[in-house]
C-alpha cells in the first residue's frame, strides 16, 4: 500500500545506518519481535518527525518517540511551563516552572535516551514559516489547541505530501486519526470549515482530565511508530473516538472529499493563506475601545468599602464558584440567566463577574437586551481580583 | 426509537444529558426531535438560514451522514446517530 511507501521511502535513501552495542542493549525488546527487529529499529533510528506543541498532547509523544528511539525529534513551542500545565503535561516538572517549555521538554527526552537528535523550533509556526519547518520530516505530529494552526499544518502537509497524526481533546473525550497521505482524507475533509471564534471553548476554558491527552498522545505515537515500521492497519481514512467517562473507543468512517479545496479533486488552495483570517481571528489585538459599562476589580472593591448599594453578580458554574468566590457575590450561572432574570431589578446597578471577564460580558448584554440599563462588566473577572484586590482568592 | 448521542461540548444545552432515545423516519426527523426536545442545542447545530453547520458533523453509525442521504438518511430504531463538533485541544503553538 502507498502509505507505507510514504515516510519510509525517504529513510531508504538515506546513507547505511547501524546500531551501537548500547543501542542494541536499549532497544531489545524491539530488536526480539519479528515486526520491528533490527530494520525496523534502524527505520524508527532514520526517522525524523516534528511534534507540534510541546504541551499535553505533546508531553506523552515526545517521551515515548524519544524512548523508542525514533532518531530525530523536532520541537515546536515558544511557551513556558507554568504550574496549571503540570496536571497533565508530564515532561515538564514543578522545578521546570518559569521555564521555556522545550529546555524541560529536551532535558527529559535526553535523560531517557541521548541517542536522539532533537531540534528546537521556538516560534509560533505560522503560514511564513511552515513549509521550512516542515520540510526536513518525514510525519508531523499536531498536538495544537487552536483552529488556525490546525488548518496551517493540515494545508502544509497536504502541500508537502507528508502524513499528519492528528490527535484532539475537551474534558473527558478525543479524537485521533492520520491525515493527509497519499490516499487519505485530510483535515478540511472532516471539517470543512471551523466553528466561530468563541463557540467551541478551549481546555483553558472548558478544562481537561489530566490523563486524556496521555491517552490520546500516546495513540498518535503509536500511529507515528507504526507509519515508520510501516506495519498494522494505520489510522487513515478512520477517525478514533475516546470517552474516558463511557471508557469506550468508537470508530467513525472518514472519506477523501472529492469537493476538498485542499486535497479534492479540483485543487484551489495550493499555497498557505492567511489561517486567523479564515477563522475568523483577528490578527492583531483589537484595540481596547473605552467602552462605558466597564468596572475594575479595584472600583468594585472601593465600591463594596463605601457601602454603594449595587448587586454583584457572578455568572459562573457552581464548581468554579466552589474554588473561589468574592464576598457579596450573588450567583447565577449563565446558562441560568435567562431563567432567572425575575431575581435581578432591571432599577438596581449591577456588576456581572466570571473567571475573566468573557462569559460576563455576554451577561451584561444579555441583561442591557432586557431593558437593564445599569449593568457593568468587572474587567479580567476574579483572577484580576485576586491580581489587584484581595491575593487570598484563589486563581484556578 | 433511534439513540443519538450526545457530545460533551454540547450537553450544557441538552440538560447534561449524554444520550436520548428519540423517534424520527430519517435523520433530519430525529435531529428536528432533538432540538424540538432541547432548543438550545438548535443555534449550535444550525446556521441562521437553518442548515447544519459545517463544523458539526452527524454519523449515522460510523457513515458521515454527507456521504449518503444526508438529512433524509433513512433511520430505524436499531441504528446509533452521533453528532461529533470540531475541538482543538492540545497546545497553542
Amino acid at each position: 500500500m502507498s502509505f507505507r511507501s510514504c515516510p519510509v521511502s525517504l529513510a531508504e535513501n538515506m546513507p547505511e545506518v547501524s546500531l551501537s552495542k548500547e543501542e542494541i542493549l536499549r532497544y531489545s525488546r524491539h530488536l526480539i519481535m519479528p515486526e520491528v527487529g533490527m530494520e525496523g529499529q534502524l527505520k524508527l533510528k532514520q526517522a525524523k518527525v516534528l511534534l507540534v506543541g510541546a504541551g499535553g498532547l505533546g508531553a506523552p509523544l515526545g517521551l515515548y518517540l524519544a524512548a523508542a528511539g525514533v532518531g530525530r525529534i523536532g520541537m515546536v513551542d515558544f511557551d513556558v511551563v507554568d504550574f496549571t500545565n503540570l496536571q497533565r503535561q508530564v515532561i515538564h516538572g514543578t522545578k521546570d516552572v518559569g521555564r521555556p517549555k522545550l529546555d524541560s521538554a529536551f532535558d527529559s527526552m535526553r535523560d531517557i535516551n541521548p541517542f536522539v537528535r532533537l531540534d528546537r523550533f521556538e516560534v509560533p509556526i505560522t503560514s511564513e514559516n511552515a513549509f521550512s519547518i516542515l520540510q526536513d520530516y518525514d510525519i508531523v505530529v499536531d498536538g495544537t489547541d487552536n483552529f488556525p494552526t490546525r488548518y496551517l499544518i493540515n494545508d502544509a502537509c497536504v502541500i508537502l505530501k507528508k502524513p499528519n497524526v492528528y490527535g484532539s481533546i475537551f474534558r473527558f473525550e478525543g479524537q485521533a486519526t492520520v491525515f493527509a497521505t497519499e490516499q487519505g482524507p485530510c483535515y478540511r475533509c472532516l471539517y470543512p470549515e471551523p466553528p466561530p471564534p468563541g463557540l467551541v471553548p478551549s481546555c483553558a476554558e472548558g478544562g481537561v482530565l489530566g490523563i486524556l491527552p496521555g491517552i490520546i498522545g500516546l495513540v498518535q505515537a503509536t500511529e507515528t511508530v507504526k507509519l515508520i515500521l510501516g506495519i498494522g492497519e494505520p489510522l487513515i481514512g478512520r477517525l478514533m473516538l475516546y470517552d474516558a467517562l463511557a471508557m469506550r473507543f468508537r470508530e467513525l468512517k472518514l472519506r477523501r472529499n472529492p469537493e476538498c479545496p485542499v486535497c479534492g479533486d479540483h485543487r484551489t488552495i495550493t499555497g498557505l493563506i492567511d489561517y486567523n483570517q479564515f477563522c475568523g481571528v483577528p490578527n492583531h489585538p483589537v484595540e481596547e475601545k473605552p467602552v462605558t459599562g466597564e468596572i475594575e476589580p479595584t472600583e468594585v472593591k472601593a465600591k463594596q468599602d463605601r457601602g454603594d448599594k449595587f448587586t454583584l453578580v457572578d455568572v459562573r458554574e457552581v464548581h468554579e464558584y466552589q474554588i473561589a468566590k468574592i464576598p457579596g457575590a450573588v450567583l447565577i450561572p449563565l446558562g441560568e440567566l435567562p431563567k432567572r432574570l425575575n431575581e435581578l431589578n432591571p432599577d438596581d446597578e449591577i456588576v456581572m463577574h466570571c473567571k475573566m471577564g468573557g462569559r460576563s460580558a455576554k451577561a451584561v448584554e444579555l441583561l442591557r437586551q432586557h431593558d437593564f440599563t445599569k449593568v457593568r462588566n468587572m474587567i479580567g473577572g476574579i483572577t484580576k481580583w485576586s491580581d489587584t484586590v484581595d491575593p487570598g482568592v484563589p486563581k484556578y | 426509537m433511534a439513540r443519538i448521542l450526545i457530545p460533551t461540548a454540547l450537553r450544557q444545552f441538552a440538560e447534561k444529558h449524554d444520550n436520548v432515545e428519540l423517534p424520527g423516519a430519517t435523520v433530519g426527523d430525529v435531529l428536528h426531535a432533538l432540538t424540538t426536545r432541547f432548543p438550545d442545542l438548535k443555534k449550535n447545530l444550525y446556521s441562521d438560514e437553518g442548515k447544519l453547520r459545517s463544523f458539526v458533523n452527524v454519523y449515522l453509525n460510523d457513515e458521515d451522514i454527507r456521504y449518503i442521504n444526508k438529512e433524509s438518511s433513512p433511520v430505524t430504531d436499531s441504528d446509533v446517530l452521533s453528532i461529533v463538533p470540531s475541538i482543538a485541544g492540545g497546545k497553542h503553538a
